[in-house]
């Protein structure tokens, strides 16, 4: 008997909740486009944050209003941008692709402080050091990877000199390495880039010179020499501008640092540099 | 019914027979939602919300049971319960309070099967207690894993900077910070309310 009721009991608590939630389900029903599934299938999944939205749920509703352009995603490629513009409806205009760049190359040929760094292994934390951080340049990488840890896309490493290098085909350009570097040394350039200037020293040539050996010591040599006019020195540190430079190497050969390199150089591909 | 029983109550739950340093319920979403403090604190309101419903369902429920003599069927009644209450719980809030749903978010379906909400109901029932303190037993063992888990995460965090040896990267050093912090609530065994 007992046996009897405890089925009966379980079975109708059983069927009364199946019921509740039978009618729940249509009572609380929400509608959702089943375009944004097709979206959020399209997009990364990383949540990186680079469209500027919070993670790609958010960018996916914001393409569906039509707040955000179907590529407003830094991390998509080209396949998945027009998957996602043929579940809209619309073409895609064509982006230029960029990723992001670190602005120095010092590392161990930097000076240092300290013989040994014993604090967190941490930018923020390293840049906490008394007189603005351990190294003895006040610009350049720390080298402790804070960037490093926040990459989703395993784009940035600390390479052989201590110093954090983007890896151009895996980056997005998110540039949230950029947001948690406390030096603010990131900056994002166009992808077809052949020649690159890694330093960021804002000091004079001295002090450049006596803090680092492969910084900027703004002689303008380079700016002197550039024929298409694309390399300008503000505040004792060259900059090239990418909409002007023609890949010439010109500034490759001049630059007394050897700071200005031609980023193809490992062989990879052809050198564009006419030595 | 007595404030002084409520408080003991209370007292009780959150730090004397805490739900996850002393008594070792839900564990799994103690390990596994803790890296970042955003989560745990998400994942402990969740485990408030619903534990202090579950406790509020399953009294009658149990009443139920009780009646007619088949107490041996608490466990599988009270999962039941608490699956169906979960879900009815999450249809309801993203229909009519999305922004409490977005913020419970995933931790809400999670703790479906959580050892430390079907803990709660058990123990109210273990322990006799009434409508009134089952409710305060739940919300408040939901504040103690709250406090627990936050405690947790902010050790984890500072954790992801320090330097371990090899083998213990990882969750074998979470693991052991997890014991120590189950050591230091031990001391609260001699918190006892002389009435």
């Amino acid at each position: 008997m007992n046996i009897f009721y405890a089925v009966l009991t379980l079975g109708a608590l059983g069927g009364v909740f199946g019921l509740v939630l039978a009618v729940a389900s249509k009572v609380f029903e929400v509608k959702t486009d089943p375009r944004l599934d097709l979206i959020l299938d399209c997009l990364p999944g990383a949540n990186c944050g680079g469209c500027g939205y919070p993670g790609c749920a958010g960018c996916a509703a914001a393409i569906l209003e039509k707040k955000a352009p179907v590529n407003a995603c830094p991390s998509c490629s080209g396949l998945q941008t027009s998957r996602i513009a043929a579940v809209m409806g619309v073409e895609v205009q064509a982006v230029e692709r960029r990723v992001a760049f670190v602005r120095c190359s010092g590392g161990d040929r930097a000076g240092h402080k300290f013989e040994r760094y014993v604090g967190l292994e941490d930018c923020v934390a390293a840049m906490k050091v008394s007189g603005n951080g351990t190294l003895d340049c006040s610009f350049g990488c720390l080298g402790r990877g804070t960037c490093v840890k926040v990459c989703k896309f395993d784009a940035i490493h600390i390479n052989a000199h201590g110093v954090a290098e983007v890896d151009r085909e895996k980056c997005t350009c998110c540039m949230q390495c950029a947001a948690a570097c406390p030096r603010h040394v990131i900056v994002s350039m166009p992808y077809a880039v052949d020649v690159v200037l890694p330093c960021a020293n804002h000091e004079k040539g001295a002090s450049a010179k006596a803090h680092c050996a492969v910084s900027c010591i703004g002689c303008k040599l380079c700016e002197r020499n550039c024929p298409a006019g694309a390399i300008t020195v503000t505040n004792n540190v060259a900059r090239i501008d990418y909409d002007k430079c023609t890949s010439c190497g010109t500034c490759v050969t001049k630059c007394p640092r050897k700071l200005i390199v031609d980023i193809h150089a490992d062989g990879k591909v052809a050198p564009v540099v006419k030595q | 019914m007595e404030w002084t029983t409520l408080f003991d109550i209370a007292l009780g739950a959150i730090l004397i027979n805490n739900f996850i340093l002393v008594q070792f319920l839900g564990i799994c979403p103690f390990m596994g939602v803790s890296k970042k403090m955003d989560t745990a604190v998400g994942m402990g309101f969740a485990v408030i919300f619903v534990m202090a419903l579950a406790s509020a369902l399953c009294y009658p429920v149990n009443v139920l049971l009780e009646s007619l003599d088949l107490k041996y069927m608490q466990t599988v009644a009270f999962i039941l319960v608490i699956a169906a209450l979960v879900q009815f719980v999450e249809m309801f809030l993203k229909k009519s309070m999305p922004s409490l749903y977005e913020a419970l978010g995933v931790y809400l379906p999670l703790i479906t099967t959580n050892c430390a909400v079907l803990g709660a109901v058990l123990l109210n029932v273990q322990n006799h207690y009434n409508f009134i303190e089952s409710v305060v037993y739940g919300i408040t063992g939901g504040a103690g894993f709250l406090l627990a888990i936050v405690l947790f995460a902010s050790i984890r965090e500072r954790l992801e900077f320090s330097d371990p040896p090899k083998a213990f990267q990882g969750f074998p050093i979470a693991l052991v910070t997890a014991g120590l912090m189950a050591l230091s609530f031990m001391g609260f065994q001699g918190l006892q309310i002389p009435w």
